[in-house]
């Protein structure tokens, strides 16, 4: 299994869609084989448009506001007394995290497809705020599924929701989380997709809706690589980019421009959701070696028992708790061009708190396993390592969350 | 291959009307009630599919969902689908059996293997809601060795000439999603317009029995009855539900559900 240099890691899938021959694909019911096919078309034809690609960049431009903020995190830097702690600040985008360049994407492309209507799922309901906020620019109707334990902890971002219009279908089913949401929502499109796009929240899902995430939050990357010549004259030659991995996306958007440079230059470090310290459940099929399933059509590292069901995660952070991960990144990972590893809700919280008492910025849970696992190492590197961690969404959405677990000073 | 399947149907057509499948869950309230189902409704009906639950079902809707659920939370295991069907093939009376499932579970067993345990327990084929073509072509022709038929779905949006490609893979049964929906969806679609549909799938290959499934009950199955075969899922699997809520026997009431199923399409 090789990653090859010069293609963008989206486009590497063989034609069934599987990485390295064995993940991702198109494990559907047979009624959704013709709508993903159309789908792809489109997008083939349209990532090479470059009427399209200049009209998605207007957007990016002007609605999603580019480029987020590449900063220097000083104070938390002289504390750490370690390597240089960066942070891309992608919590500046429009809505507050990277779910809104997927989420515009695939409004551009239902419109271009005559798709009067948007069905997408959400865990910690950002890319379903997104999602709402995109098909509301767009024009589009909007109906986000959500797990009901979601819809509880992640309130404020249901209200975003209900306010651009979305309907907002409560998912009863399993752990009512993430996981569930996504089935219900593929059933959804199973049913309507005559008349309905489907937009699925992160680098998963069947191989096309992988390709189309990644391609739309790359852009990260690109800002980032810009951003960082411009700080350093070129790319540092000790890099390392941390980001927090749910489904993949962000980490995907934030590492796809680097990906030819050699790993010993240009370090990706995707941290999953270990859990609570106590709980043996957990949302990281990377760190903790599960095995290859097939989940909401495609096939990768996913949590399951020996029979092959599906089995239920816990993380404090609403959108890391799923228990499958893209494709992409089980190729990253057994190529080795990226090390994965784990944080758990204390390590998380305490990033969180470490953070916000040093610097000016409030990541929220997702990030916040990010930064756990990026300040531990960079207290053991060299000053001219620069360590940049994606700050993907901010933590007005976990207020309930922090206030009970952290007390009222830290909301 | 001969595979009893075939005379189901040829049984059906003797006596002028479509062969009848029931779908139950294995394990669906308990292991023992699954079987004893299994064996009340073989007076009626023709084939029976056997759902082997799982807990991600992307494409089934609430009925088949809380009966898989049910199952699983009951403690079923594949070992006990396979157990099942051992049992309810020593019935004298026993009919051709398909397991119904999700691919994750064959792709966990190892497919020679599960491959291997049907033939032993007597599985007659095998439907595999998120395994289409092509991505089962090779898996196809394993179970060809086995004579086991892999039953291809085809959909209202299957094109046509991906419904002749499909065709041409296939076993000699294969199988009609009557319109999108998941299972358990209302009929959204006239049964006419369902008809027209199925009558070009049966032109592209004649020989072939196509059964038509997803949202018929006993209100709408007599106006299917020109298919070779009918399925009837969710309407049973509610049947179950409401008999446990109710506090009354579920092997009888499904019986009675079936028994009417079957008068109907006579
Ligand atoms: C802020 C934030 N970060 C990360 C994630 C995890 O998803 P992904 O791995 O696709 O970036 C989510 C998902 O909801 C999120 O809201």
């Amino acid at each position: 299994m090789k990653l090859k240099k010069g293609i963008p890691l989206i486009d590497q899938g063989n034609k069934l869609g599987f990485w390295g021959g064995k993940f991702g694909g198109n494990f559907v019911p047979e009624t959704l084989k013709k709508p993903i096919e159309d789908l792809e078309i489109l997008f083939n034809k349209l990532k090479k448009d470059k009427k399209f690609i200049s009209e998605r960049d207007k957007y990016f431009k002007n609605w999603i506001g580019t480029p987020t903020r590449f900063i220097k995190l000083e104070n938390l830097t002289k504390y750490v007394g370690g390597a240089q702690i960066w942070s891309k600040v992608v919590s500046d985008a429009n809505g507050g995290a990277h779910k809104i360049y997927n989420a515009t994407v695939h409004c551009l492309l239902a419109k271009r497809s005559g798709k009067k209507i948007i069905c997408g799922d959400t865990g910690a309901g950002y890319a379903g705020k997104m999602l709402s906020m995109a098909a509301k620019k767009f024009g589009l109707k909007c109906k986000i599924f959500m797990g009901a334990k979601d819809i509880e902890r992640q309130q404020p971002n249901v209200r975003a929701m209900k306010k651009n219009g979305a309907e907002v279908v409560p998912v009863y089913s399993g752990s009512q989380t993430l996981v569930d949401a996504v089935s219900e929502c593929m059933r959804f499109w199973v049913a309507n997709c005559d008349t309905t796009a489907m937009c699925v929240g992160s680098t998963v899902g069947p191989a096309i809706f992988v390709r189309i995430c990644g391609w739309s939050t790359s852009q990260i990357s690109r800002e980032l690589k810009f951003q960082l010549i411009n700080e350093f004259g070129s790319i540092p030659k000790k890099l390392k980019l941390y980001n927090c991995v749910g489904g993949g996306s962000s980490s995907f958007g934030f590492w796809n421009e680097f990906m030819d440079y050699d790993k010993k230059q240009c370090e990706f470090i995707g941290v999953e959701a270990g859990g609570p310290k106590k709980s043996k459940k957990h949302a990281a099929p990377l760190t903790y070696g599960s095995k290859i399933g097939i989940l909401h059509g495609a096939a990768q590292y996913v949590n399951q028992n020996s029979d092959g069901q599906i089995e239920e995660t816990e993380s404090i952070s609403a959108g890391l708790d799923y228990p499958g991960i893209s494709p992409l990144h089980c190729f990253l990972k057994d190529t080795k061009r990226a090390r994965y590893t784990a944080a758990s809700d204390e390590d998380a919280l305490s990033a969180y708190k470490l953070v916000t008492k040093y610097e000016k910025l409030r990541p929220s849970l997702e990030p916040s396993h990010a930064f756990s696992v990026a300040i531990k190492e960079a207290k053991k590197m060299s000053k001219n390592t620069i360590v940049v961690v994606n700050s993907c969404g901010d933590a007005y959405k976990d207020k309930k969350i922090l206030k009970k677990r952290l007390g009222k000073k830290y909301v | 291959m001969f595979n009893p399947i075939d005379l189901a149907f040829k049984k059906a057509k003797e006596e002028n009307r479509p062969a009848l499948l029931t779908y139950t869950v294995a394990g669906d309230n308990t292991k023992k009630k699954s079987l004893v189902i299994l064996n009340a409704v073989s007076k009626y009906a023709d084939i029976l599919e056997l759902g082997v639950p799982h807990n991600t079902p992307v494409a089934d809707g609430s009925q088949i969902q809380t009966s898989a659920y049910r199952a699983i939370k009951n403690g079923i295991k594949i070992e006990d689908v396979f157990w099942i069907v051992k049992r309810y093939k020593k019935n004298k009376n026993s009919k051709p059996i398909i397991l119904m499932g999700y691919y994750n579970m064959i792709f966990q067993y190892g497919q020679k293997k599960f491959l291997e345990k049907c033939k032993k327990v007597g599985v007659n084929g095998l439907i595999i809601v998120d395994f289409p073509w092509p991505e089962n072509k090779s898996f196809t022709k394993k179970c060809k060795r086995k004579s086991i038929y892999l039953i291809q779905l085809l959909s209202p949006t299957t094109s046509k000439e991906r419904l002749k490609k499909i065709i041409k893979d296939s076993h000699p049964m294969n199988y009609f999603i009557s319109m999108l929906s998941t299972t358990g969806g209302k009929l959204k679609v006239s049964p006419k317009k369902i008809m027209l549909n199925y009558s070009k799938i049966k032109k592209i290959n004649p020989k072939k029995n196509v059964v038509i499934g997803f949202g018929i009950t006993e209100k709408s199955i007599k106006s299917l009855n020109k298919a070779d075969g009918l399925v009837v899922g969710s309407a049973i699997c509610k049947e179950i539900t409401n008999s446990i809520q109710k506090r009354q026997n579920p092997v009888t009431n499904v019986a009675n559900l079936v028994k009417k199923l079957k008068n109907k399409i006579l």
